[in-house]
């Protein structure tokens, strides 16, 4: 059964050497795979992430790290909620390479 | 009008160099120095970054200097192509960038510039070294300096051209190169400049808009417009001076730009830009205030010298024309025979001035295709083809499509095949699926929607080419947000897209021009899902082919039965 909670969050930030979308996992280490990325139901836990964050931002390691509210469904990646974050996880809806070269 | 005798004087190309046939500005070693100077600069400051040395706040703006964003997903890479002259080596550099350091395709955009959307920051250093090897750089594409200046496309070969605008874009480019005053201006700048009686450049929205002519005894000079730029605040540039002599060009955008150092608006970025301060100040009033400071300027210090033009001039080569007939009998021929050709010639191919050539504008348009983007295979082929047909040389049009511009009649068809085979042989420019669009929420960190998506989807639906030329001219213009790097402003049909309550949606505009003297388009009425702005255009350019008289384009019609009747259509379902 899905259970949605009300605006549970995860921690995101681009990493500074490539620019990748990374999410902070339970480890407190960066992943660039938002299904490992720890979710958070309450302020307190979302607080103490954004401090690591912030933390590792100062390390020079991301840059500008940011909470965003995400949907969790059992069994499934946590879904950002805005289009904006869901393009930034599952990157560009379009093709990367143009179409119509038949070389 | 035919050119003046000067720029068509046959001058002996430079020497030693690969593509010396090329119409481009020929760097000499203090050009070279300087940029490797730049690079290895920008080396430091990146090595300063990844050490962790320089924070966030401090390395933003060196690397905005740099062309360097942080977008989306990667830092995007923006490349400077000066007036939008390219010779096929450097295409060819551009394409290896985009396979070796990018994902293998980069996006020509409205400013006549090719951004790279993959790009690490470890790999910039190396791939600035890259450009520097083939005179290219990013510099003066981002930051509150003068930008790199633009120009028409068809510059130096159009046969309604009055002054080639491409040396006074090189001394314009010269003069505002790191110009100390310049650097930290108030907010971007940005010029354009044409020669043409018909302005392909849109200089009625910028910063800055030059019209190179010719007065009655035949001197040259520029008809000067200030305040155009698009953004939060549309407006179309005003009036500045009817004809400001040659050699005052550089006194008097001095004059400009201090008026604009001194009062543009600093406090608020949404007010900082120089139409800003025209709109506040009244055209008259900032009129006065550039005569003012430019009364008090010394002419001399800042005289425009004629024999600075003409050095300038013999840095830029001619091409080795051959004697042809005006008009080429294969060519003739070829259109009889092959239909789909003589389409792609009417919509693509334009007159030149010399004799047995012609101009080929490449749509980089393919139905569903991303608009101005290009594979490294498809710029190699590119290059190529500038080598086989157009002494090495290419344009980029700020409609995000390219150009050779020497193409001799007889080889068009040929070229055309040859473009057929790379995606690139559709005959639609000017019309309705020619769309340009920004990068959008798929590159782009400020968007508020997706446009290259609906692009694709507009031009998927529109794609019958009997339709497309049924329709005729017909522009479409998206941008993912109110910066308007898609200058959906001035589109004939404009999409803006905006963030209603967290859900994408699209604005539409009509009746908007970047043709000469320019108009901003009214909003059609609230904003609608893509879905339904698909359906919108569908309507609009239903009610357009149901009113049309013999021979109205689009915007004629438009402005001779106004917008009720499109938004009749449009909203009538609701
Ligand atoms: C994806 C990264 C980009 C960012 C972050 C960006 C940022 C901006 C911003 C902030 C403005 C508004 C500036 C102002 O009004 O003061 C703007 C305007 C503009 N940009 Fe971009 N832009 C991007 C991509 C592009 C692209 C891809 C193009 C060309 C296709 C482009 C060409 C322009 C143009 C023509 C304008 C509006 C004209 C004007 O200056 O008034 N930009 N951009
Ligand atoms: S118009 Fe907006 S969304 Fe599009 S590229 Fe410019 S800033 Fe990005």
């Amino acid at each position: 059964m899905a259970r949605v909670t009300d605006a549970p969050k995860v921690v995101t930030a681009n990493r500074l050497q490539d620019g990748a979308v990374v999410w902070l996992d339970r480890a407190g280490v960066w992943s660039t795979n938002v299904a490992e990325a720890e979710v958070h139901a309450e302020a307190t836990g979302t607080e103490a992430a954004l401090a690591v964050a912030r933390a590792s931002a100062a390390r020079q390691e991301v840059v500008e790290p940011y909470a965003i509210d995400v949907v969790v469904t059992e069994g499934a990646a946590p879904q950002p909620v805005k289009v904006r974050e869901q393009i930034r996880a599952a990157g560009p809806s379009i093709d990367a390479i143009p179409v119509g070269f038949a070389a | 009008m035919s050119p003046s005798a000067a720029a068509t004087r046959p001058l002996d190309p430079p020497k030693d160099l690969p593509d010396s046939t090329a119409g481009i500005y020929h760097y000499d070693q203090v050009d070279r120095q300087f940029l490797r100077e730049r690079v290895e600069q920008f080396r430091r400051q990146v090595d300063r970054r990844l050490s962790g040395e320089l924070t966030e706040d401090e390395f933003k703006p060196l690397r905005l200097m740099n062309g360097l964003y942080l977008q989306l997903h990667a830092y995007m890479l923006r490349i400077a192509v000066p007036y939008g002259v390219l010779t096929s080596r450097q295409l060819s550099q551009l394409a290896h960038i985009a396979r070796v350091y990018d994902k293998g395709f980069g996006h020509f955009t409205t400013r006549q510039n090719l951004q790279l959307n993959w790009i690490k920051l470890v790999d910039v250093p190396a791939i600035l070294d890259l450009l520097a090897a083939v005179d290219l750089h990013a510099i003066q594409t981002s930051g509150n300096c003068i930008r790199n200046v633009t120009s028409d496309q068809f510059a130096g070969v159009a046969d309604d051209e009055v002054v080639d605008p491409r040396h006074y874009a090189e001394v314009l480019r010269q003069w505002s190169t790191l110009h100390p005053e310049f650097t930290f201006l108030p907010r971007k700048f940005k010029i354009a400049i044409t020669g043409s009686a018909t302005d392909r450049a849109a200089v009625c929205i910028h910063d800055v808009g030059l019209l190179v002519k010719r007065d009655a005894d035949g001197r040259v000079g520029f008809e000067v417009y200030v305040g155009g730029g698009l953004g939060r605040t549309p407006f179309i540039g005003k009036k500045l001076r009817d004809f400001l002599p040659e050699d005052e060009l550089i006194a008097y955008l001095e004059a400009v730009l201090r008026v604009y150092n001194a009062y543009g608006r600093r406090d608020n970025i949404y007010k900082a830009r120089i139409k800003i301060l025209v709109h506040e100040l009244g055209i008259d009033t900032f009129r006065q205030e550039v005569e003012a400071e430019y009364a008090r300027m010394s002419p001399e210090t800042y005289r425009l010298d004629a024999a600075i033009i003409d050095g300038i001039r013999a840095r830029f080569a001619s091409q080795p024309y051959e004697a042809l007939p005006p008009v080429s009998g294969a060519l003739g021929r070829a259109r009889l025979e092959d239909h789909t050709f003589n389409r792609w010639v009417r919509t693509n191919v334009a007159a030149h001035r010399q004799p047995g050539y012609a101009i080929a504008t490449i749509t980089l348009k393919p139905a569903g295709g991303i608009p101005g983007d290009a594979s490294a295979d498809q710029m190699d082929a590119i290059a190529t083809l500038a080598d086989r047909y157009s002494f090495g040389e290419l344009r980029v049009t700020h409609e995000q499509n390219l150009v050779l511009a020497h193409v001799r009649q007889d080889d068009l068809h040929a070229l055309w095949k040859e473009l057929s085979k790379i995606g690139f042989g559709e005959a639609n420019s000017g019309l309705i699926t020619d769309i340009i669009a920004c990068p959008g929420l798929d590159y782009c960190a400020l968007a508020n929607a997706r446009s290259i998506p609906l692009a694709q989807r507009i031009s998927e639906r529109f794609a019958d080419l009997d339709r497309q030329h049924d329709i005729g001219e017909l522009k479409i213009k998206i941008s993912g947000c109110i910066n308007a790097c898609g200058h959906h402003h001035v589109g004939h049909i404009g999409i803006l897209g905006v963030d209603k309550k967290g859900v994408e949606a699209y604005q539409l505009t009509l009746g908007g021009t970047a043709a000469t003297e320019g108009a901003i388009g009214d909003i059609l009425g609230p904003a609608m899902s893509a879905d339904e702005a698909l359906d919108a255009i569908e309507g609009v350019v239903g009610v357009y082919l149901e009113r049309r008289q013999d021979g109205e384009r689009f915007l004629d019609t438009l402005t001779r039965i106004g917008h009720t009747p499109f938004k009749d259509k449009v909203y009538a379902a609701h």
